[in-house]
C-alpha cells in the first residue's frame, strides 16, 4: 500500500470509531459528565470547604486536575477496551485483518478512536469545572503533552485487555479491579506528603500518579514528582505497551486462529 | 505459468493438537470456477482461513497470483475477495457503510468507494437497504452484503465460504447467475459448498479433502465421467404389486407407483421404456434419485475412510 493508501485506511478507522461513540454519547459522553459533575459538588463544594487547602490551593482547585485525567483514563481505556472487542466479538475484526493495511495502522486507528474520547469527555468535563471553580493554566504546552500522553497509553492498555478478554465480563475486570484502585490512589484527592514515609514510596509504583503530578502542574505549577520524570515515566510506558500489541497483533495472539 | 492460487504442502495444527490440513497441495488457474467439497471438519474452512490469513499456518507455502504470502502480504491480499462463512461484519453498521468502510481498508477514496460501493449494491439488489441497520437485512440479504463487501476492491480472486448457506432456491440461483457473470469476466472464483448440485452447475475444477488431505482434484467434467451407475427413479400411472424385469438391469420397487431403475455405464434407458411400454406400463415423469456428484462425492469420502481405517489398523 501507499502512503496515501495507509493513511485513507488509518483515517476509515478514526472516523469509524469516533463515529461510534458519538452515535452512542448517552452511554460513552454522558455519564462521566454527570460523575464530573457530582465529585465537584460533594467532594469540592461540599466536603472540600471543610478540608481547606491542599498543596497551597483550595481544595477543589487541587481536586479538579486529577478528576480530569481520571475522565481521561477511564473514557480512553474504555473506549478501545469496547470497541476493539466488540469488533473481535462480532468477527467484523476480520474486515480489517483481510485488508492489505499493516497492522500498526489497525493499532494506530483505535488509539487515535481511544485519545478522541478521551480528549472529549476531558474537554466536557473541564468546561464543567469552570462553573465551580477557577482554573488557571500554568503551562499549557505541559497540559496537552500530557493528556495526549495519558491517553495514547490507556487506549493502549485497552487494546491489550480487548486481545485477551473471551467475554464482556473479561473487559470490565482491569478497569474495577486495578485501573480505578490505581485511579484512586494515584494522588486524584490528595498530596502523597500526607502519606507515611512507607506509602509515599509505595505510591511511585503507580504510574498513575506521574500523569496526575504532570497535568496538575501544567494547571496549577505544583507536582509532588519532577514533571521531566513523569513525562519519561509515561514514555517508557508507551513504549513498553505500543510494542507488546504490536507483538500481539504481528502474531495474531488472541485475534488469529 | 503464474497461478491464482498455488498452495505447497500446507499444514495447520491447531492449538489442541487437532490436525486439520496435512501438507495439502493445490493450484487453482487464473479465470476458473474452482470448487473445494468436503464434509464437515474435512479442512475446507481452514484451508480458506490460512489463504485469507485469518489462520495461522503451521508449516507450507500459499501464493496468490504469484505472490506469496509470508514476503508479499499486502499484494497478496490486495489481490483476494473474501466471503466467509458466518456473518462478520458490524450488525450495528448500517449496509452502506459496511462497504465503504472495507474499500477504506484498501486504501480506496471515500466519492471512489461510495460509487463503487452504490454500483454493486443494486447489482446485488441490497441498494434500497443501504440505510438500514445491516442486523435488519434477511439472511440473503447479508449473505449477498458479504459479497458486495468483497467485491469493492475489484479483486482478482474471490473466496466464498460456503456462500448460499440457508438461502432460498430462488436467490440462490440470481446468485449463482451473479458468480457466473463476474467469473465470465475475469475473476476466479473458489467456492467451498454442501450443495453438490452447485457445484457441479458452476465450477469446472474440482477438488475433495477429507481429513486434511486433498483425496481427489481434477476437471468437473472427468470426474463426472468416472461415475459407474446411476439411479433414475419413475413415477408410473399404475400402481404395481412387483417390479417388472427386465434382462441386464435392476429395478426396484419402492413404493406402488414409483421404481428405481440402476443404469451402469454405457446402459441405455431407452430399452427400460421399450420393455415398460410393451408391459403396458405407462411412466408420467422421471428424475435423477441423487445427484450424480453427490454419489460420487459420498463414495470418494466413504472409500477415504475406509482407507484410513485400514491404515490405522
Amino acid at each position: 500500500m501507499s502512503a496515501y493508501e495507509i493513511y485513507i485506511a488509518y483515517a476509515t478507522i478514526v472516523r469509524k470509531e469516533i463515529q461510534r461513540f458519538m452515535r452512542i454519547w448517552v452511554q460513552t459522553l454522558l455519564p462521566p459528565s454527570i460523575i464530573m459533575v457530582l465529585y465537584f459538588i460533594i467532594f469540592g463544594n461540599l466536603i472540600g470547604t471543610r478540608i481547606g487547602q491542599m498543596g497551597g490551593f483550595d481544595y477543589m482547585q487541587f481536586i479538579v486536575p486529577g478528576l480530569i485525567m481520571m475522565s481521561v483514563i477511564t473514557n480512553s481505556y474504555g473506549n478501545v477496551v469496547s470497541s476493539f472487542y466488540s469488533t473481535k466479538y462480532q468477527g467484523s475484526l476480520e474486515e480489517m485483518l483481510v485488508s492489505p493495511m499493516p497492522n500498526w495502522v489497525i493499532l494506530a486507528g483505535y488509539i487515535t478512536g481511544g485519545v478522541a474520547r478521551g480528549l472529549a469527555v476531558g474537554t466536557i468535563v473541564t468546561s464543567l469545572s469552570l462553573f465551580f471553580t477557577q482554573l488557571e493554566i500554568y503551562n499549557l504546552g505541559i497540559i496537552i503533552l500530557v493528556v495526549l500522553m495519558t491517553s495514547i497509553l490507556f487506549s493502549l492498555g485497552g487494546f491489550i485487555n480487548a486481545v485477551f478478554a473471551n467475554s464482556f465480563d473479561d473487559i470490565s475486570i482491569v478497569p474495577t479491579f486495578i485501573l480505578t484502585p490505581l485511579t484512586y490512589l494515584g494522588g486524584v484527592f490528595y498530596s502523597i506528603d500526607l502519606l507515611p514515609d512507607f506509602w509515599a514510596g509505595a505510591s511511585l509504583l503507580n504510574p498513575i500518579l506521574y500523569m496526575v503530578n504532570a497535568f496538575r502542574y501544567g494547571i496549577l505549577g505544583v507536582s509532588d514528582i519532577a514533571v521531566g520524570y513523569a513525562l519519561l515515566v509515561i514514555s517508557v510506558f508507551i513504549v513498553a505497551l505500543f510494542s507488546y500489541c504490536m507483538y500481539l497483533l504481528n502474531t495474531g495472539k488472541g485475534i488469529r486462529k | 505459468m503464474t497461478y491464482a492460487l498455488e498452495i505447497n504442502q500446507l499444514c495447520k495444527t491447531y492449538d489442541n493438537g487437532f490436525e486439520a490440513l496435512k501438507g495439502i497441495s493445490l493450484k487453482v488457474a487464473q479465470g476458473d470456477f474452482f470448487a473445494l467439497l468436503g464434509p464437515n471438519g474435512a479442512g475446507k474452512s481452514t484451508t480458506l482461513g490460512v489463504v485469507s490469513s485469518l489462520v495461522n499456518k503451521t508449516s507450507g507455502s500459499v501464493k496468490v497470483f504469484g505472490h506469496d504470502l509470508d514476503i508479499d502480504m499486502s499484494q497478496a491480499k490486495c489481490m483476494m475477495g473474501v466471503v466467509p462463512q458466518e456473518f462478520n461484519f458490524n450488525m450495528f453498521e448500517k449496509v452502506q457503510d459496511v462497504v465503504v468502510q472495507q474499500a477504506g481498508y484498501y486504501g480506496i477514496p471515500r466519492d471512489e468507494a461510495l460509487k463503487r460501493t452504490e454500483q454493486l449494491l443494486k447489482q446485488l439488489g441490497l441498494w434500497d437497504k443501504r440505510a438500514d441497520a445491516s442486523r435488519n437485512l434477511s439472511g440473503g440479504m447479508k449473505r449477498r452484503l458479504m459479497i458486495a463487501r468483497a467485491l469493492v476492491h475489484k479483486p482478482k480472486l474471490l473466496i466464498l465460504d460456503e456462500p448460499t448457506a440457508g438461502v432460498d432456491i430462488e436467490l440462490r440461483r440470481s446468485m449463482w447467475a451473479f458468480l457466473t457473470r463476474i467469473n465470465e469476466q475475469g475473476t476466479t472464483i473458489i467456492l467451498t459448498t454442501h450443495y453438490l448440485e452447485e457445484a457441479e452447475n458452476l465450477c469446472r475444477n474440482i477438488a475433495i479433502i477429507d481429513e486434511g488431505d486433498i483425496i481427489k482434484h481434477s476437471p468437473m467434467r472427468e470426474l463426472l465421467k468416472t461415475i459407474n451407475t446411476e439411479t433414475i427413479v419413475l413415477d408410473l400411472k399404475q400402481a404395481l404389486t412387483q417390479a417388472p424385469e427386465i434382462e441386464g438391469y435392476r429395478l426396484l420397487l419402492v413404493n406402488d407407483t414409483h421404481i428405481e431403475v440402476t443404469l451402469h455405464q454405457g446402459q441405455d434407458i431407452n430399452r427400460v421404456f421399450a420393455a415398460l411400454s410393451a408391459a403396458s406400463i405407462e411412466v408420467i415423469s422421471m428424475r435423477n434419485k441423487t445427484n450424480r456428484l453427490e454419489e460420487l462425492f459420498v463414495n470418494l469420502v466413504t472409500n477415504n475412510k475406509t482407507d484410513l481405517k485400514g491404515v490405522s489398523a
